[in-house]
């Protein structure tokens, strides 16, 4: 039987973003797997650096509508070290209360995906259900249910209360009850047994070669994890669990999973009787003084690396976004060796892809060749040209409007 | 021990309770207090000092002065990314953020929000003036 | 004459079928959803899907058999609905009946199963062939324990007509219970063959796009959409007429309502199934179905023979 090649995406049902994946198969069996990113790539970078540093946390806010809180929150770290600005305990605290109901947000998230992906859509109801909790919170907290705007340079811009400290908890004991109710599905159903184990098995020296992060590599037995080996925020004063997993399958990513679920709840409670009095902010000058600073944060998918460097005025000079996925994509062509073309869906879906965080430019100089640029105009033409050449399509009526 | 439907417990009593759909639009949606909805004005008065433009991440605001320390803002809604910045960033706290989140509109024009500057202060009076303008 | 061409075309034929197909379908998506806590469609959703499929563009891909593929949909639909009038619905004796028509039955209802694959296959489509292909291997997956299963109560009635199943039953009703494993089995394998979760591997929607029905669209997919409702009802009737035959005996409304309640009850089980299980992959279900279901099968038709031996002989 011949080797045929199916071009997964960039438009698929199972993909809710745009990448290509050319599938190599032999009948069902999966032979290779080709990525190409990019089709996400927005020049977020870019714009950053034309604007002040406050209307920048905004834009970056909105690099991931999920994981939006974490590249907040790390670029505003940055700037904060860069600024030699001391936040205030209560800010931090506020912050990590986010960053743990973005982190159950996420992972709530992501079981209805996994339950989609192999057609278990019950559990994708159930599971958006009850995160249907978590967003009500965190609407109430920051003013919106994605995108929160709780930081500004310096602190937070919201306040908590005692009586939304204690819908807190009210929602929090909901939560912690069904995240009980997911374990046990976990570990009794027999078809997600059947679907998820021994698929997409990753084992720990190649999680450790190819850079995998977050739950995907702490389900193949890494024991890593930002909060615990670089604090930030308000970790360094908490107690929590590091959830690891010794499955290094699509089963392990999930019981990790869950179990990360259960542990931001006990954060949660801790953040919460542990808050300490105090000024939400501290006030953040306009000029950023030059400097240059790197933070990693744990988002819910991963490690995210941010880096700004400043030079004394207004604007950054630079900004550049590491997300997660792009360190966990390399490791999905392994996870996929000598699986079946079913079990790309899920598999992919098991390094929780998030293609919005991922997509940046990256400049690849080699020796001595010449850099070449072209302006708007430039390109479309040379779109134009190659359709035109490869595809037979010619474009070139179409008007834009500007 | 495994068994396949371990739903099913589960799921079996939902066939005789209410759906978690709410019914809207039938029945509204009850936004938090502090959501970040539509931008409205307060009574304060505006001063023209542009912060909020400064600051504002989609460039949705405009100022312009219409009169002698009397100053109009539009804020187009199409832009506007409900941060709400503008409402922090501006020091006579003229702007803030209602509930409202039912925006759509068929036509443009219709989603650009004029706030006029409220009165001007009353002229202090010298002596038997007439009434100042209002 | 005239009467038997109101019978196939209207009454239990083709318009009856469709609109009870669309109202099992509402059934099913009805149930579906209220077991995940949402709200469903209101009962006219079938229909208003019908309507506007009908009203959208027909697109032909350039590379595809034109003929063959505006074809396939007339021959899904006749084939399921041809083999209705061999079931006996609501009274002892289907509309035509004669020795051997358990065989026609079962291979008219194999007919849909192939125009799946060859609508996918001359779709010219990549997607389309993998879902072509996968449906074709299901095919040999859940077939045998179908057939043995709708064959163990034949072989205790010593018939190989529908209606002479039906009769021999009515005659004897206690003897249904002895039929059980085998409806448990024809459940499943009926899963199988109306392409529904935990089988609905040839259209997988998150795996390859749309399956056998990649490249189909407006009036064509309208007409295999409603192939598989009537599947759904034609293969709930069979199971209904060989493994619950009471109340055949019944005045006609009576047998009628009877009749619905029986179909619907099974429906209700099949989306049951769908809601609190996952898809399982092609291979898994290959070995599934020939591991355990052909086993269970088997030892159906092991017990019937006694059942036809011991008691009877």
């Amino acid at each position: 039987m011949a080797k045929v090649t199916i071009p997964f995406g960039p438009q698929h049902p199972a993909l809710k973003e745009p990448e290509r994946f050319d599938l190599t198969i032999l009948g069902e069996r999966i032979v290779r797997l080709n990525a190409r990113l990019g089709y996400n790539h927005r020049g977020i970078e870019k714009a950053c650096e034309q604007r002040s540093y406050i209307s920048a946390l905004y834009l970056i806010e909105r690099i991931c509508g999920i994981c939006s809180h974490s590249h907040a929150t790390a670029f505003v770290q940055c700037v904060e070290e860069i600024a030699g600005l001391e936040v205030p305990a209560r800010a931090r605290y506020i912050r990590t209360l986010i960053a743990e109901l973005e982190r159950m947000h996420s992972h709530l998230l992501w079981l209805g995906v996994a339950g989609h992906e192999i057609g278990f859509d019950t559990l994708l109801m159930y599971t958006w259900r009850d995160r249907e909790v978590v967003m009500d919170l965190l609407a109430a907290l920051t003013g919106n249910r994605v995108n929160y705007g709780i930081n500004t340079i310096g602190g937070v811009r919201r306040d908590v209360s005692p009586e939304q400290c204690a819908e807190i908890l009210r929602g929090i004991d909901t939560l912690e009850e069904r995240t009980k109710y997911y374990m046990q599905l976990a570990t009794e159903d027999a078809m997600l047994a059947e679907r998820l184990v021994a698929v997409g098995s990753l084992c720990t020296e190649d999680a450790a070669r190819l850079g995998a992060v977050g739950p995907v590599a702490r389900a193949s037995n890494l024991n890593q994890d930002v909060r615990r080996d670089d604090p930030y925020a308000a970790y360094g004063e908490l107690d929590f669990k590091v959830i690891t997993d010794t499955h290094c399958d699509v089963y392990g990513r999930v019981l990790v999973r869950v179990g990360e679920l259960m542990e931001s709840c006990r954060i949660i409670c801790q953040v919460l009787s542990n808050l300490p009095e105090g000024p939400i902010a501290v006030k953040a000058p306009r000029k950023i003084p030059a400097g240059e600073a790197l933070t990693r944060y744990e988002a819910p998918r991963g490690e995210d690396v941010h880096y700004v460097r400043g030079n004394g005025t207004e604007r950054p000079e630079r900004v550049k976004v590491r997300a997660p996925t792009l360190a966990n994509v390399q490791a999905v062509s392994k996870m996929l060796e000598n699986n079946y073309l079913a079990d790309m869906p899920i598999v992919l879906a098991a390094i929780d892809p998030c293609f919005s965080c991922t997509d940046r430019a990256v400049v690849v100089r080699e020796a001595g060749c010449v850099e070449q640029r072209m302006d708007w105009k430039a390109l479309r033409l040379y779109g134009i040209e190659w359709y035109r050449k490869n595809r037979g399509i010619d474009c070139s009526k179409i008007k834009l409007r500007m | 021990m495994r068994k396949p439907g371990a739903m099913l417990s589960e799921v079996l009593p939902y066939i005789f309770r209410k759906p978690a759909t709410r019914d809207y639009p039938h029945m509204k949606a009850e936004m938090p207090a502090h959501f970040r909805g539509k931008l409205v004005s307060t009574d304060a008065k505006c001063v023209g000092c542009k912060l909020c433009i400064k600051d504002c991440p989609a460039g949705a605001i405009t100022i312009t002065k219409v009169a002698e320390k009397q100053f109009e803002i539009t804020i187009d809604l199409a832009k506007c990314i409900y941060c709400a910045q503008c409402v922090d960033a501006c020091p006579r706290k003229v702007l803030a953020s209602s509930a409202n989140f039912e925006l759509a509109s068929l036509d443009r024009e219709t989603l650009k929000v004029r706030i006029t500057a409220g009165p001007p202060p009353a002229e202090p009076d010298a002596g038997e003036g007439p009434a100042p303008e209002v | 004459m005239g009467y038997a061409l109101f019978n196939i075309l209207v009454f239990p034929g083709l318009l009856f079928l469709s609109l009870f197909g669309m109202l099992a379908e509402f059934a099913d998506r009805k149930i579906y959803a209220r077991l995940q806590n949402r709200v469903g469609p209101p009962w006219y959703q079938p229909e208003a899907d019908f309507i506007k499929l009908l009203a959208k563009e027909e697109i032909v891909p350039a590379d595809a058999d034109r003929a063959v593929f505006r074809f396939l949909p007339v021959v899904a639909l006749t084939a399921v609905v041809c083999s209705s009038i061999y079931i006996p619905l609501w009274s002892r004796s289907a509309l035509y009946s004669f020795e051997g028509d358990v065989i026609v039955v079962l291979y008219l209802l194999t007919l849909p199963t192939l125009t799946f694959f060859l609508a996918g296959w001359y779709s010219n489509s990549l997607f389309a062939a993998l879902g072509a292909v996968r449906a074709l291997t299901q095919l040999f997956a859940y077939e045998v324990p179908l057939f043995m299963g709708i064959l163990a109560p034949a072989i205790v009635a010593s018939s190989w007509s529908l209606s002479g199943v039906a009769q021999f039953y009515g005659a004897h009703p206690a003897y249904w219970i002895f039929n059980l494993p085998g409806f448990v089995v024809c459940l499943v394998a009926l899963q199988g063959k109306l392409e529904r979760l935990p089988f609905d591997i040839p259209d997988a929607e998150t795996e390859i796009v749309g399956g056998t029905f990649t490249e189909y669209s407006g009036r064509l997919l309208a007409f295999f959409r409603m192939t598989i409702d009537v599947e759904l009802v034609v293969g709930s009737a069979l199971l209904a007429a060989v493994f619950f035959p009471f109340g055949l005996g019944l005045p006609p409304v009576a047998g009628f309502i009877l009749f619905l309640g029986k179909v619907l009850f099974i429906v209700t089980l099949l989306a049951v199934f769908r809601t609190v299980m996952a898809r399982m992959r092609i291979d898994q279900m290959v070995e599934f179905c020939w591991k355990y279901l052909s086993t269970a099968a088997l030892f159906q038709v092991l017990i019937s023979l006694a059942v036809k031996g011991v008691i009877l002989g």
